[in-house]
């Protein structure tokens, strides 16, 4: 069976409130805090990236259960600028705001699956995947 | 007109009482009513009721001052906004039955009492969204205030070094104030080693690193030294994850372990005596 909430992000405290979601979700499928960590900033990451780049979107937790194995799913979607130069945002240090630049390449290390779609003028969604072990 | 309606639900307001309460309790999710002592209950019930019903205007004319009282009365009862919507709903609903039982509604003049009901019941349904929303606003102003009490005061430990203990999450708002305040605090209290404590701090995402590499930078700027201290394991993991380079940094997991590291930096110990 799919479960699945989301939060959506207009202000900078609507990126508290879907970290919020994403722990106690981590915590109820039984990852252990290292990961609820991970998944966590995770979200913070995608998040506030929505809030940052496309001013609003949406963050949704998915939990998995395929082949008995458990996991969560984070789907960041906006209907933002979109990303030109995929290459570029996967570089360590590729920032367009002044920022670290390392979100995107970061969120892709602290996760076990990471897939971007994304189009110029159209929008980004980011599909992140942590299975439990 | 007024006057007969007004007389009418006073003869009768131990009845009408009784069925709203009952209506109240059947309330599915609001269960305001399930947890109070039955006299609490009838007492609450019963002034509710009365600032309904010193709320009929005698001829239409709205008092205002009424209905102020009204509206901050019931924001006190503690209810939840439905609840009192609900509340309201049920009172009207059960006064405009009894009025037809007794005969003072009937087809005739039905729609005089339509307007009558309306011209009672909107004004204070109004009143009370606004004074909730301004009771509502007023907590969140409060809240905010009190977050920023809370957040990042420096603190003189010893000569020389001062400890910032965070606490919460950091916003870009909060960031601001923890420069100020860090930057400020080391000039005045002359610390030659600042510890920055994040124990408290939940999540450190890359903004949140950034923040801290910029204080960090700040103060070496104007010549102490600055150690980032409480990292939990977990958090360690995370900022290695993200790649974020803490090189230029002293880095401890508690703030024992700093304060230790920093004594030493400014020729001191800790010695015990017998
Ligand atoms: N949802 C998005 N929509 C459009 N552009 C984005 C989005 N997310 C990231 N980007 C682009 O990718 C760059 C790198 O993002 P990231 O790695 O998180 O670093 P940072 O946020 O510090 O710049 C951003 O500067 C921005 O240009
Ligand atoms: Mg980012």
């Amino acid at each position: 069976m799919e479960y699945r909430s989301f939060v959506d992000i207009y202000t900078e405290w609507d990126i508290v409130a879907a970290r919020q979601l994403g722990r106690n979700e981590a915590k109820n499928s039984g990852f252990g805090t290292v990961d609820q960590a991970r998944i966590t900033t995770a979200i913070s990451e995608l998040a506030r990236n929505i809030y940052l780049y496309a001013g609003k979107g949406r963050l949704e937790i998915e939990r998995l259960s395929e082949n008995g194995l458990h996991g969560i799913r984070i789907i960041a979607s906006d209907e933002g600028p979109g990303i030109q130069d995929m290459r570029k945002v996967m570089e360590d240090g590729y920032s367009t705001s002044g920022g670290l630049g390392a979100g995107m390449p970061g969120v892709k290390r602290l996760m076990d699956g990471f897939k971007v779609d994304t189009e110029p003028g159209v929008g980004t969604t980011i599909t992140a995947t942590k299975w439990l072990r | 007109m007024n006057k007969q309606m007004i007389k009418c639900i006073n003869e009768n307001m131990d009845e009408i009482i009784e069925k709203w309460q009952a209506m109240m309790k059947n309330e599915k999710g609001e269960r305001f009513f399930h947890f109070m002592p039955e006299n609490l209950v009838e007492k609450t019930s019963r002034e509710f009721a009365e600032l309904m019903t010193t709320n009929i205007a005698e001829n239409n004319i709205i008092n205002a001052e009424k209905l102020t009282d009204f509206a901050s009365k019931v924001v006190r009862f503690g209810w939840s906004i439905k609840f009192v919507n609900k509340a309201i709903d049920n009172f009207s609903n059960i006064t405009f039955d009894l009025l037809e039982e007794k005969e003072i509604i009937h087809h005739d003049n039905v729609r005089l009492f339509h307007g009558t009901f309306a011209n009672w019941i909107s004004p204070l349904r109004e009143t009370i969204i606004e004074a909730y929303s301004v009771e509502w606003e007023r907590t969140v102003n409060l809240q905010k205030i009190a977050l920023q009490e809370l957040s990042a005061s420096l603190i003189p430990v010893f000569e020389k070094i001062s400890v910032m203990p965070l606490v919460g999450t950091i916003d870009t708002e909060r960031a601001k104030l923890i420069m100020e305040n860090l930057l400020e605090g080391v000039v005045k209290q002359r610390a030659e080693v600042v510890l920055l404590d994040i124990t408290g701090v939940p999540v450190v995402d890359t903004m949140v690193a950034h923040h801290i590499i910029q204080a960090a930078d700040a103060v070496r700027l104007v010549g102490s030294k600055c150690m980032l201290v409480g990292i939990r394991p977990e958090i360690a993991q995370t900022i290695v994850a993200l790649g974020i380079n803490l090189q230029d940094f002293t880095t401890t997991s508690t703030l024992q372990k700093g304060m230790k590291e920093a004594l030493e930096l400014t020729n001191r110990t800790i010695v015990e005596v017998k």
